[in-house]
């Protein structure tokens, strides 16, 4: 009697998860809009453009983030910044930056191809869209202001937890490059997106006039 | 017959037909949420308190939805088979005593829909007419999978049916024992379940006289067979969603798939009830002796019939979150080589033992 056997086992299986669950200690799931879990540090969510800490964009136009998108959804365009008012601290900086967030794949491989940890990706995961053109999210959204806060498409939506956009993913720390020797011992990122608190990176003629010097 | 008496079977037959449609939103929610349990989830829970409502939302939702009809159907077929298989999903109910006679001024009357004295008969008809439902709902769709479905169906349903009615009959033997004369009506069925096996011996008399006891056999085969029968997991073969996306409901969509939707679900409380009425004595149960109030002791047999109705529909749950499903030929060989033989075999067996004790051996 085998069969009947492992089918009396079975029955029991099943009901021991039931009585589990009932009274909690097999649950595995979570109501979702009521209870958020917490993400793995390295979540891939929504993309930010930071700034440094003294206002300058990040964002040099360089268009490499462009570049190596696989989904090709990002889209920059960059524009010689002007030299008595400058955007950025590069020769450019992102004159226009779209991403599509209906084909991006969250790889974030535009995050690891950034030379200046402009772009970066949060926590945050709620944007669903009542149209597609609203699933374009332009630089207005992208980028943050000069107090460090990202701006949101829909911040009125209940389930959109605006505080996941200061937590960053840890990708970028893991592989981003430690930079040039002279800022050894110089905090090169933070988990957190916004103006850094590190001291801005030196303009291109800093660096010549280092090396130079060096 | 006079108003009153037309007034009081109008009665009846809402009666029945509300308490199915109630039970039968709320079983959608216990399956749900049962099944839920047993998979560590939480299940619906939006919906109104623990989400009793889902049931509502979702049945509104598919009204609002349209009825897409393939261009390769047969119109007629296809748009009969959703009445086609409830229809007789709800006939098969009013068949089913759900609480003891109420005396109404000087008149007993019945709490079932139809009191017929071929109840059994109807029912074993009315489930064949169901099967008609699947079959023509799979082949005029006009598209593969539901036809698969339907094809199906006809020899699953039929396998079954057979073990299911064999299953009946050694019941309906047996009831032939315990009072004057054979019947098929279920209202007689469960009066004859009144009461304790005191009189086999007296150790039995805290035993209450269901077939049960002496038909457990019997019980077991009836039991695979109705959920054969209801086309559930494990034998939902019919619309087996990893196989045929949707099986012979694959095409319909708003009313008519919730029409389809609704006869499963009625089809399983109906057919839990009739094994509660068969074998577990129906509404019959403690009356407790005029201890408790008029309206708690005249509500007690049908508290009684729903909830050993619904210990067999939680068996149906139960088996759904437990086991895979059957392979075809696994399905026809628990059938043919096991079922229909055990039932037979059964029935000779247990026609010889009672006719035995009923009326001596035969030499005598």
């Amino acid at each position: 009697m085998g069969v009947v056997s492992d089918f009396l086992k079975a029955l029991k299986v099943t009901a021991r998860i039931m009585v589990g669950t009932m009274t909690g200690s097999e649950l595995v799931t979570t109501p979702y809009p009521d209870e958020k879990r917490v993400k793995p540090q390295r979540f891939h969510g929504r993309h930010v453009l930071n700034r440094y800490p003294d206002g300058m964009e990040k964002c040099i136009g360089c268009e490499l983030c462009a570049g190596v998108c696989p989904a090709d959804c990002i889209y920059v365009r960059g524009k010689e910044n002007d030299p008595h008012n400058p955007i950025s601290p590069g020769e450019r900086y992102g004159y226009v930056y779209e991403i599509n967030m209906l084909r991006c794949i969250f790889c974030g491989l535009c995050v690891e191809a950034c030379p200046t940890e402009a772009i970066t990706m949060t926590h945050l995961f709620e944007f669903s869209t009542t149209n597609r053109a609203d699933a374009v999210y332009t630089r207005e959204e992208l980028l943050m202001d000069r107090e460090g806060r990202v701006p949101h498409m829909f911040p009125d939506d209940p389930l959109v937890d605006l505080s996941e956009l200061d937590t960053a993913d840890g990708w970028v720390r893991a592989t981003a490059p430690s930079g040039i020797a002279a800022y050894e011992g110089v905090k090169m990122w933070q988990g957190t997106p916004g103006p850094a608190d590190w001291s801005p990176e030196p303009t291109q003629e800093e660096i010549d006039r280092r090396s130079e010097d060096g | 017959m006079t108003w009153t008496e037309l007034g009081i079977v109008a009665l009846r037959v809402i009666l029945t037909f509300g308490l199915l449609l109630v039970v039968t939103i709320i079983n959608v929610w216990a399956e749900r949420k049962i099944v839920a349990d047993m998979q560590s989830r939480i299940g619906p829970s939006r919906a109104g308190p623990f989400g009793v409502l889902q049931t509502v939302a979702d049945g509104l939702k598919l009204f609002f939805k349209e009825s897409i009809t393939p261009r390769k159907a047969e119109l007629g077929l296809y748009t009969l088979a959703p009445f086609l298989a409830v229809i007789p999903a709800f006939l098969i109910f009013m068949m089913v005593p759900w609480g003891a006679p109420v005396t109404v001024g000087d008149e007993v009357v019945p709490l079932q829909g139809a009191d017929l004295n071929i109840g059994l008969l109807f029912i074993l008809a009315m489930s064949s007419m169901a099967v008609y439902a699947v079959v023509l709902a799979g082949w005029s769709s006009g598209s593969k999978y539901p036809l698969l479905g339907g094809v199906r169906a006809t020899a699953q349903a039929i396998s079954y049916e057979a073990a299911m009615g064999l299953a009946m009959v050694s019941v309906v033997v047996f009831t032939a024992t315990q009072g004057d004369g054979g019947t098929l009506s279920l209202s007689e069925i469960v009066a004859r379940q009144g009461g304790n096996w005191g009189d086999v011996a007296p150790i039995f008399s805290i035993v209450p006289r269901w077939n049960l006891v002496p038909q457990l056999v019997a019980f077991v085969i009836f039991l695979v067979a109705i959920v054969a029968e209801t086309n559930r997991a494990p034998f939902d073969l019919v619309e087996a969603e990893q196989e045929l996306v949707g099986g012979y409901h694959t095409e319909y969509s708003g009313m008519r798939f919730a029409m389809f939707f609704l006869a499963e679900y009625i089809n399983i409380f109906s057919m839990s009830a009739i094994a509660a009425t068969l074998f577990l004595g129906g509404w019959n149960g403690p009356t407790f002796d005029g201890a408790l109030p008029g309206l708690v002791s005249a509500a007690l047999p049908t508290v009684w019939f729903l909830l050993k109705t619904y210990v067999i529909v939680f068996i149906f749950f139960w088996l759904r979150a437990t086991l895979p499903r059957l392979r075809y030929d696994q399905l026809m060989t628990l059938g043919w080589k096991g079922l229909i033989p055990a039932a037979l075999a059964w029935i000779a067996l247990s026609a010889v033992i009672f006719g035995f004790r009923q009326f001596g051996p035969p030499w005598s």
